[in-house]
Order: C-alpha cells, then structure tokens, then sequence
C-alpha cells in the first residue's frame, strides 16, 4: 500500500513542482499580503479620537491641542464634506485653524463630547458650533461594499474563466470558423454578465435591504449608472485577463492578484480614512473603490448626480479602455 | 472537370524549429470530396485549418473563388474540427439555433435535425451524446449555412463501425447536393468510399494526388498475394520476391503474377490458403510514406 501511495504522492508532487504558474502564485499570493497589509495598517498607532481640521497651522505652536496625544488629526480641506462627516459621527470633531479660531461637535456623538474637553482644556477661547446626527450604522455603511464585492467576484471570475474555458475546450476556435468578431463575441460576454449582476444586485439590494432596514439617502435611481459603469469596468478588466492567456492557474493567479488589493482597499470593509496618501492613491485606481465611494455618496449621503459624475466618469473610461485593450489582445484559440 | 472552388498556392506553414507545410499547391474543384491524407505529423491539419482561414500561413495563399478567403468565404464553408466542445448546458436544438444565429443565411434547425438524423436526441443535453451522435450533431452545427465548402477534419476518429457506417451515409446524402468537401482521415476506406480525388501529404508536401483508381493505377500496378504466416516456411524468405510481413500474414505485391505463383510452387510453400486481391489504397498509402512508424 505504501509503495502505490508513494507512487501517487511523487507524481503529483513533479506534477505541482513543474506547474510553474502555480507554484509560483502559491508563494507570492501570500507574500504580497503580508507585504500590502504591511504597508497598509503599519506605521504609527491610530488615535483613539479623530479631529477633522479646516485649513492649515501656519503656526503649529499656537495650537498647543494640536500635540495632544491619542488625537488623530486628519485635514478636511471642503467645509461642507467636513461637517457631513461630523454629522454621520465619521469624525468626532471639527477645528478650523484660521482666525476665527472655532471648532464644530455632534452634540449626539459620545466621543465629540470627550474630545471637546481636551480642546477646551487646551484652547479656552476657541467658539463652539453645535451640529447634531446620528452615526452611520457599520451595517448601512457595510451594505454597499458588500454588494460591490459580490459585483466584483462575478465580474472577474465570471467572465476570466467562462472565456479561458471556451478557449481551452475548443469552443472558441469553433466560433473563429464562423462570421462572428471578435468584437461581437466580447460584447455578448459583456452584456450577458452586465444582465445578470444588474438582477442579481437589484434582488441583493431589496432583499438585504429589507433585512436590516436600510433606507436609501438619494435616489436609488441613481445607483443603476453606478451599478452599470461598475460592472462594465470590472467585466471589461476580466475580459482583459482572460483576453489571451490559456493557463488556469495564470488567470487565476492574475485574478487573485487583482481581486485582494481591491478587496483590502477599495473600502469594502472599512475606510481608508487616516491611511497614507499614496495608499489612497492606488486605491483610486481600482474601480471597486469608484463604485463604492459613488455608491456610499448616494445611499448614505444622498449625493446627486452632479456628485457623482467623476465616479461614473472614471468607470465609463476604464470600461472603454479595458475593452479596447481586451479586443486588441484577444486569442480564439491557444498558441 | 468544375471550376476550383478552392486554390492552394505555395502554402508554408513554420513554428519555431519545425516547418509544417512546406510549400504545398493544389486545387479543389467546385461539387468534388477531396481528401487529404498522411500519416501522423504530415501537415494536413495545419493546412486544412489554413484553408478554413482560422490559421495564418507564413507564406502562400488560399483563394475561394478566385479571392483570398475573406467574410464571403467565413459566410459560405462549413466546419468540422477534429475536437470541438460545445457551449455547455444547452440541448441538441440549442447548440444547433446557436450556430445558426451566425450566420445570414443557412438551413432551418429542423430541417439540420432531420438531415443528420437528431430527432429524437434534440432536447438532450449535448454533453450527454455518444461519440457517434455527438459528430453527427457537429455535422448538423457545420450545416447550418448551407454551406458551399464542408470541411471534416476526421470525422470519424474514435467512433466505433456501426457510428462510422452512419456518419459515411450521412456524408454521401452532403455529397448527393453536389456540395464541396474537404476530407482529411486516417481510415483509408473511408477516402476510398467517399472521395473523389486525394492528395497525400507526408513531412509537409504533397507526394501524390488525383482521383483514387487513377492514384492506384499510377503508382500501385501489382496485385497482392497473401499467406498466413505460421505456413509459410522460413527457407522460402530468402526466395526473390518483395515480401513484406504483416501481423498474422506475410504478403507478397508482384507485378507478375503467373511467375510469384511459379516460384512458391518451386519452393514448395504450402498455398492452399492463399489469397490474391488487387492492391487498396492502404497498401498505396504505405507504398508512398512507407511503414516507419511517426513519432
């Protein structure tokens, strides 16, 4: 018996160790993590109070609570973006550095009531601006992300393997022997999958929303262009992956290469608040990260769609870029 | 003879280290089975595929009436690869309307269903088909556009003789519409059944071509003299005769038989099991690439 499982074990370990495409995401997926999240969540602990501030210090002497410890500052330059994160209790409080010197607090936010005893104790003469709103639920806040993420994993993996398995199989070498283009191929794709995430997001979307009560801010009308210009984006980028390539193990490597960091940045699970600038930056890179910020804009803040046009814009562009490039690098068969 | 619907021209095909086709001419006339045949590596998969415009050559062309193979000619041929998977989950008739809806104009699905005999199978699954049924189904798929050119890149490969039978009837009736076929099979009865003109191929040229009796005739004069090999005498293999060794059977091709005969006899090989049969277009096909076998 140990002889035939000796057998078994060593020719499926060549088969593993031969299989380079494998072998190697096997062992850079996890790095890369440790390596992303590194980055991501180390540096300096978080405080345990967040203050938005309007404008800069020119002198950060003369702010002495601006030294307080266990305060993360954070610099909000647009007023009104600031207060509506005061007002969802995103921040706890909010200080304007330029004469006149005042600060804005929830008076509903258990934490603004703290912080605005460490400001007082530190600048007396600072005047105070009350504003009051009840913190977003995590659940309200999670809910777009969670349908984003659901949208992104049926886009990239939907489309990237339904297209490496039409190519591996034969399938598609079949289609190339008939008049249909490769335009028109990938357009069925894109159409097919667009139909099904929009249904499927519009169930997910009544049906979770039901269940925990969730009640939109703006226009659930204009969540349809976020939804479209987003799956269109994310169909389009696995169009892309799948465009060429005839390996399982590289296209999944290469979705997996995209899905993580979109999963870890794009705000699904929480925000990206606080975190380092070039973070952000790659954030906004990723479509997801559009779709949830729009998404979140309207559902939580009631945005409109004057609001959300750079969002849409950005998707609409990806999408046209993904596609052109997917067209051009598209294979029907394999090499 | 018909005008060529189909015209080779110095048609080369190289990968990296290997040439496939190498500098192969031909043409197919218009209603003909043409069958291209060689053995294992010979290059005819390539250039069939290159005729069917889903390969590039590297050099050379293909011409479909008069013009190089373009929307005109993706609209009018039909295909049949050797190893085609279909769209999952769909049924017979689904995979078929699938295929028709490619094309501008074609045959009605019901019409296809009947033509290869799908009646009863049009509402199953077409990955739950039997190998037989499942090229009948590619056949009806390569069919939809009523197309002017077929082409069966073996067809028949792996399908046991009752489904070959039927798949050769089914071809004939293609034949009867005065369609154009491009065959290429390993099964040297089927191209003698069905073709009207090969072409030989091996290491990438093409080493004989024309009608199949004409082909036999040219290169294939002598008659064949078969005896089981357990009678015939290992003194008698030094006798000066082509004999050629087969896996129950030793065979003897001459040209003239009344002398073979004469020097058995002489040599007292026992013939009371003798068979004499005129040469087939296998014993050509191995006369013309020899027995070696391909890696």
């Amino acid at each position: 018996m140990m002889r035939r499982l000796l057998s078994v074990l060593h020719a499926r370990n060549l088969e593993f160790l031969r299989d380079r495409g494998t072998l190697v995401f096997t062992l850079l997926l996890p790095v890369m993590l440790v390596i992303g999240m590194g980055f991501v969540f180390g540096g300096p602990e978080r405080g345990l109070f967040k203050v938005g501030l309007l404008g800069d210090a020119s002198d950060p002497l003369a702010h002495p609570f601006l030294s307080e410890r266990y305060v993360e500052f954070i610099g909000l330059p647009q007023q009104g973006e600031a207060l509506r994160k005061l007002t969802h209790q995103q921040i706890d409080l909010l200080l304007e550095l330029r004469p006149p010197e005042r600060y804005w607090v929830n008076t509903d936010s258990p934490k603004g009531y703290i912080v605005e005893k460490l400001l007082l104790a530190a600048e007396p003469a600072a005047s105070r601006e009350p504003v009051t709103g009840a913190a977003v639920r995590y659940v309200d806040w999670l809910f777009p992300g969670i349908l984003g993420m659901n949208m992104m994993f049926s886009c990239l993996f939907g489309v990237g393997y339904v297209v490496l398995r039409y190519r591996k199989s034969g399938f598609l070498k079949r289609l190339h022997a008939t008049p249909l283009s490769a335009f028109e191929f990938l357009s069925a794709q894109v159409l097919s999958r667009l139909t099904l995430i929009l249904f499927i997001t519009g169930v997910l979307y009544a049906g979770i929303g039901a269940v925990i009560g969730f009640h939109s801010a703006g226009s659930v009308l204009l969540l349809a262009p976020v939804a479209v210009a987003g799956a269109l984006s994310m169909i389009a980028l696995g169009l892309t992956i799948a465009a060429r390539f005839s390996s399982e193990e590289v296209v999944g490597g290469l979705l997996n290469v995209l899905t993580w960091p979109m999963m870890l940045l794009s705000g699904i699970w929480f925000s990206l608040e606080g975190s380092p600038r070039w973070v952000q930056w790659v954030a906004h890179l990723f479509p997801l990260t559009h779709v949830l910020d729009s998404a979140r804009a309207v559902m939580l803040d009631g945005a409109g769609l004057a609001q959300i046009a750079p969002h849409l814009l950005y998707l609409t562009a990806t999408a046209l870029a993904f596609l052109a490039f997917g067209a051009w690098s598209f294979r029907w068969r394999i090499d | 003879m018909s005008a060529a619907i189909l015209e080779v021209e110095n048609l080369v095909k190289q990968y990296p280290g290997t040439t496939a086709v190498a500098g192969v001419s031909f043409s197919v006339p218009e209603g003909v089975c043409f069958g291209l045949l060689g053995p294992n590596g010979a290059g005819k998969t390539t250039t069939i595929e290159i005729m069917e415009g889903i390969l590039p050559p590297t050099a050379g062309e293909v011409r479909y009436r008069g013009e190089p193979l373009g929307a005109r000619f993706r609209e009018d041929a039909g295909i049949l690869f050797q190893r085609t998977a279909l769209q999952d989950f769909l049924t017979v008739r689904q995979s078929i309307a699938l295929f028709r809806g490619l094309y501008a104009h074609g045959l009605e699905v019901d019409e296809l269903v009947r033509l290869c005999a799908l009646e009863k199978l049009a509402r199953r699954d077409a990955r739950k088909l039997s190998g037989g049924q499942q090229q009948r189904l590619l056949l009806a798929i390569a069919l939809v556009n009523d197309p002017a050119v077929l082409f069966l890149d073996e067809p028949t490969t792996g399908l046991d003789p009752q489904a070959r039978r039927n798949f050769w009837e089914l071809v004939q009736s293609i034949k009867a519409r005065r369609k154009t076929i491009i065959l290429t099979t390993h099964y040297m009865e089927e191209a003698e059944l069905l073709c009207d003109e090969i072409a030989i191929m091996d290491r990438g040229h093409i080493i004989a071509q024309g009608p199949p009796r004409r082909l036999l005739h040219e290169h294939f004069a002598e008659v064949l003299l078969e005896l089981p090999r357990q009678e015939f005498p290992p003194a008698a293999r030094e006798l000066p005769l082509n004999i050629i060794d087969a896996s129950d059977r030793v065979e003897i091709s001459t040209h003239d038989l009344e002398a073979t005969l004469r020097t058995l006899l002489e040599a007292r090989v026992p013939l009371g099991h003798l068979r004499i049969r005129p040469g087939n277009l296998e014993d050509l096909f191995l006369e013309l690439t020899g027995k070696e076998l391909r890696p």
